[in-house]
């Protein structure tokens, strides 16, 4: 039973750490390329594009439920399962996300990064 | 220029990434009656803000997978600094995405989709850029293709 809830936490901190940085990358796409409209327009116009941007704060409301399903996650789980099963799946479900909804070209090359970095945290983190 | 902009902003940022996790590893509770919680928080602010810069250029399927290079840094810091037993697996983990991460910063293709400057323009590119090292690709293997670019 307790195995059920730390999966569905792992499940609920990959869902939405997924959902936030999809939001937040496509908020930074909105908002263009940083380097040339600082140069353009100065840090604080930059910074404030960015914060009223809604998709950044949809992005960062995602990332924060999923900071407190981490933290859900590790009240009933292990951190040695917790961290690995929620970072590598996050790295993997950011790949097919971001074929889906950023309409990204992720080809051959980047399935097979995805799925190597996945594996390599999931080792690195257990 | 870009990319040797990129590049520093994202080792800047893996860094302060490592030294956040760094601080955690001595407990959280102890982080948290710590004032070292003031700089790691700071830290953070300027993690994200690195990352979003980072996002601003290049594809989230690029950038996530180098801000994955942390996780290394975090442990050869682990090794080095702290003197930490660094296990076999973990040095397999290392290899893992230390090869993940060269397996997609290899091509130019992805560069240059980093340095368009807005979406429109990042989408044509990918297109186009994608396309050509499978091509490229496909040559390598014999497969009989006419199309070199």
């Amino acid at each position: 039973m307790k195995s059920v809830y730390t999966w569905s936490a792992i499940l609920a901190i990959v869902f939405a750490s997924v959902v936030g940085d999809v939001l937040l990358a496509r908020a930074m796409k909105q908002v263009g390329d940083v380097g040339a409209l600082r140069r353009r327009v100065g840090v604080i116009a930059v910074i404030g594009r960015t914060l009223g941007n809604p998709n950044f704060l949809f992005g960062v409301t995602a990332m924060a439920v999923a900071f407190f399903s981490l933290l859900f996650a590790l009240s009933w789980g292990d951190v040695s399962l917790v961290a690995p099963a929620a970072a590598s799946l996050t790295f993997i479900g950011n790949a097919v996300a971001a074929k889906f909804f950023l309409h990204e070209r992720v080809d051959r090359r980047r399935w097979i990064a995805a799925s190597l970095v996945a594996a390599g945290v999931a080792l690195l983190a257990g | 220029m870009f990319a040797a902009a990129g590049d520093s902003m994202l080792s800047h940022g893996m860094k302060q990434t490592g030294s956040i996790s760094v601080d955690h590893l001595q407990g959280v509770i102890l982080a948290i009656l710590n004032p070292w919680v003031a700089i790691g928080i700071l830290l953070l602010l300027g993690f994200f803000a690195t990352y979003m810069t980072a996002l601003s250029w290049a594809d989230l399927t690029y950038v996530l997978p180098a801000t994955s290079l942390g996780y290394v840094l975090l442990a050869l810091v682990a090794k080095f600094v702290l003197h930490e037993q660094v296990s076999p697996m973990r040095w397999l983990g290392i290899a893992l995405i230390t090869g993940g991460v060269g397996f997609i910063a290899g091509g130019p293709e992805l560069t240059k989709q980093g340095h368009a400057s807005d979406a429109g323009e990042t989408a044509a590119a990918m297109t186009t850029a994608a396309k050509a090292p499978l091509r490229a690709k496909d040559a390598r293997n014999g497969a009989p293709s006419g199309v070199e670019p």
